[in-house]
């Protein structure tokens, strides 16, 4: 049983009681949600005569219906323009603070949260949405919750759970030149599996990850999910606070030097005990590309896709169902498969940071005249310090469309999808069939990077040949 | 769709059902229930769009359009069922399609305690007897009698001893699996959680 870490720490002060059933009661520090998941949470709230307890502690934005094309009102469609029109009314009449169109802070709910200063070390973080993780990045145990749960939450501030064990995962040495978090979080899915992680969180831990940005370590801990593990977290740092100094919610004058204090006693101990320890080399990591149907189905650039007999038993029966589902030939190379179309967004990699080195790339190059490109930023204050920066023109003059902010073809609940069984290089988390939107599209998940080196070429290639 | 939904309540402690199978590893929430149907406010019409798009590509040849399958209501599946996105419209669709539980060899976490916040039962079994279930499924129906009190599972040719989380096992036999209530129980001692919170104090500024 894991002792003295970060993910210890924060989950016994949040604990209010152990259930008769055994499960922790756990207090709900920040709570966060948007259009899709908490309509039927509000009708049950109305169901059972509850109010919300503390609408102080939630916040709200829309971002998985929103259209990014036009956003003007009413939606086009009307089953979207009925959810948010829902989630308007749900927050007025409960209190709650919503990020809605137009205010300068919408955007997907995992960037917009961390850029308000919201997401803080030491919180307990839920939201209706199983890239919640990505607040761990902070240092908060943050975790994605069904609407039962988001019932829960706004009825008592609480929700009941097993206490998750932990594994750490030591990344050694640094990445190279055009390999950048997404990888390095690909890469790890791959190595452990993509249910490794259920039942645990993961600390991400190491020379490697101490070396990451902020946005960067959002990346890595928003794909925890992806291998299984419904929490990751980072230990906080200078860059955390940093990052969080003169946020707008973030602690002020002698607020932040005393939050400054907790929060650096929250670090997992030097002696603190896990439940598991991995360590990855970061430094013999390539540019990775996902050929499959599931997250874990990746590899360097320059390898090919796994032949029947050199997988585990285990992953057998879903890389045969890969095979056929993607059309792709075992042995195949990955670099050169030709893509039609290019999304850089999500919350994943739908940052400022993410843009920025997408443009770099992009600069004075063209999208390949068989591709369809747009890019989503992830929020309002990252579309507006874009063009601050001019990289919606570069995105623009490449051949680009630059649209406005939400989710987008990550899962395709706007007109943003995929045409039958288009492939596309994709910044987003999830390669699943059918998730951007066609029953037979194909995703291929990347770096911002690699999706932009693609979109020039109209194919999967090696970003490192566009960066000197 | 079978007949009307009734949503459960009170005890679970007896399932009986006729199992239905469904062979594959990593079987994600997105396949459960494609995005586009969580385009709603309530739960009520997913029923009907459980699986469509795999439904769809097997023009008919999919377990839940099969017609000995009309009636079943214990789904058996493979490892690391529900991952991905934690919609509980997936769990939420499978029950009004007429699932009532679900044995497998292992589940997704947040798909988990979705299926346990709205009265599913999911058990494990190790996969060579999962193996032995969805064998035994292909040639000829498959009536099971699940005792939640025992944690067993029999039929007249084969039995298993379920493995289900204690703590859920307990909730379903006391009938506390909607936890809303029991959790408001607490209502001081998370009012003093609420006080004690460090942060709650550092956060004067907007919210």
């Amino acid at each position: 049983m894991s002792k003295n870490t970060l993910f210890d720490k924060v989950w016994d002060l949040h604990k209010v009681s152990t259930l008769p059933g055994g499960s922790d009661q756990i207090f709900i520090g920040l709570h966060l949600i948007h259009e899709v998941t908490s309509p039927q949470a509000f009708g049950a709230l109305k169901d059972k005569n509850l109010t919300v307890k503390y609408p102080s502690r939630t916040v709200a934005t829309v971002d998985h219906i929103v259209p990014t094309d036009n956003q003007s009102r009413p939606f086009k469609d009307n089953l979207a323009e009925q959810m948010i029109e829902t989630l308007e009314k749900n927050c007025l009449q409960h209190k709650i603070k919503f990020f809605n169109i137009g205010s300068g802070s919408q955007g997907i709910v995992h960037v917009v949260a961390p850029e308000l200063g919201l997401t803080q070390p030491g919180m307990t973080i839920a939201c209706g949405d199983s890239h919640t993780s990505t607040h761990g990045a902070f240092g908060s145990i943050a975790f994605g919750i069904g609407t039962s749960q988001v019932r829960d939450v706004l009825a008592s501030q609480t929700i009941a759970m097993n206490k998750l064990k932990v594994r750490q995962i030591w990344c050694e040495n640094q990445l190279s030149k055009g390999v950048y978090a997404k990888d390095l979080v690909l890469h790890i899915i791959n190595k452990l599996g993509v249910k490794a992680g259920v039942g645990y969180a993961y600390e991400f831990a190491g020379p490697a990850i101490n070396l990451l940005s902020m946005e960067e370590r959002m990346t890595i801990c928003n794909m925890s999910i992806e291998g299984g593990a419904r929490c990751g977290y980072i230990n906080p740092d200078e860059k955390t606070f940093n990052y969080m100094k003169n946020k707008l919610c973030a602690p002020k004058n002698e607020h932040w030097e005393k939050a400054l204090t907790w929060w650096k006693s929250l670090k997992s101990d030097e002696d603190s005990i896990y439940d598991d320890v991995i360590k990855i080399d970061a430094s013999k990591i390539e540019p990775t590309v996902t050929w499959g149907i599931t997250p874990g189905q990746s590899i360097g650039i320059n390898q090919q896709i796994p032949l029947l007999d050199e997988l585990s038993p285990n992953d057998k029966l879903v890389a045969q169902e890969a095979y056929d589902y993607m059309s792709f030939k075992p042995g195949q190379t990955i670099k050169d498969i030709p893509v039609e179309v290019c999304f850089i967004g999500s919350c994943t990699n739908g940052r400022i940071s993410d843009l920025r080195v997408a443009a770099e790339v992009l600069k004075d190059k063209k999208v390949s005249k068989n591709v369809k490109a747009f890019v989503v930023p992830g929020s309002e204050k990252v579309a507006c310090e874009a063009k601050k920066e001019g990289l919606d023109q570069i995105f623009k003059d490449s051949g680009f469309q630059w649209r406005e902010p939400g989710c987008s073809m990550c899962l395709a609940m706007n007109s943003d999808k995929l045409i039958g069984n288009q492939v596309s290089a994709s910044s987003s988390n999830r390669n699943f069939k059918g998730r951007q939107g066609s029953p037979s599209g194909r995703t291929l998940l990347m770096s911002p990077a690699m999706v932009a080196a693609a979109a020039i070429n109209g194919k999967v290639s090696d970003v490192r040949e566009f960066i000197s | 769709m079978k007949s009307k939904f009734i949503s459960p309540i009170g005890k679970i402690s007896q399932i009986n059902g006729q199992c239905i199978s469904l062979i594959g590893n990593d079987i994600d929430t997105d396949r459960i229930i494609p995005a586009r149907f969580l385009k709603c406010v309530n739960f009520d019409s997913l029923g009907k769009s459980v699986f469509e798009d795999d439904r769809k590509t097997l023009k008919g040849r999919h377990p839940f359009d099969l017609g000995e399958n009309k009636k079943a209501s214990i789904l058996v599946v493979n490892s690391n069922f529900g991952c991905g996105s934690s919609r509980e419209h997936a769990p939420q669709a499978l029950m009004r399609w007429g699932i009532k539980a679900i044995i497998g060899e292992s589940y997704a976490e947040i798909f988990y305690s979705n299926c346990i916040s709205i009265g599913i039962p999911c058990f494990t079994l190790p996969k060579k007897s999962i193996e032995e279930i969805q064998n035994y499924c292909d040639n000829q129906f498959l009536f099971l009698e699940i005792d939640l009190e025992k944690s067993l599972a029999k039929s007249k040719d084969l039995n298993f001893n379920l493995e289900i989380k204690e703590s859920s096992r307990k909730m379903f036999l006391s009938g506390e699996w909607d936890a809303t209530s029991t959790l408001l129980e607490n209502e001081n001692l998370i009012e003093n959680k609420f006080n004690q919170l460090p942060y709650i104090k550092f956060n004067t500024n907007l919210l």
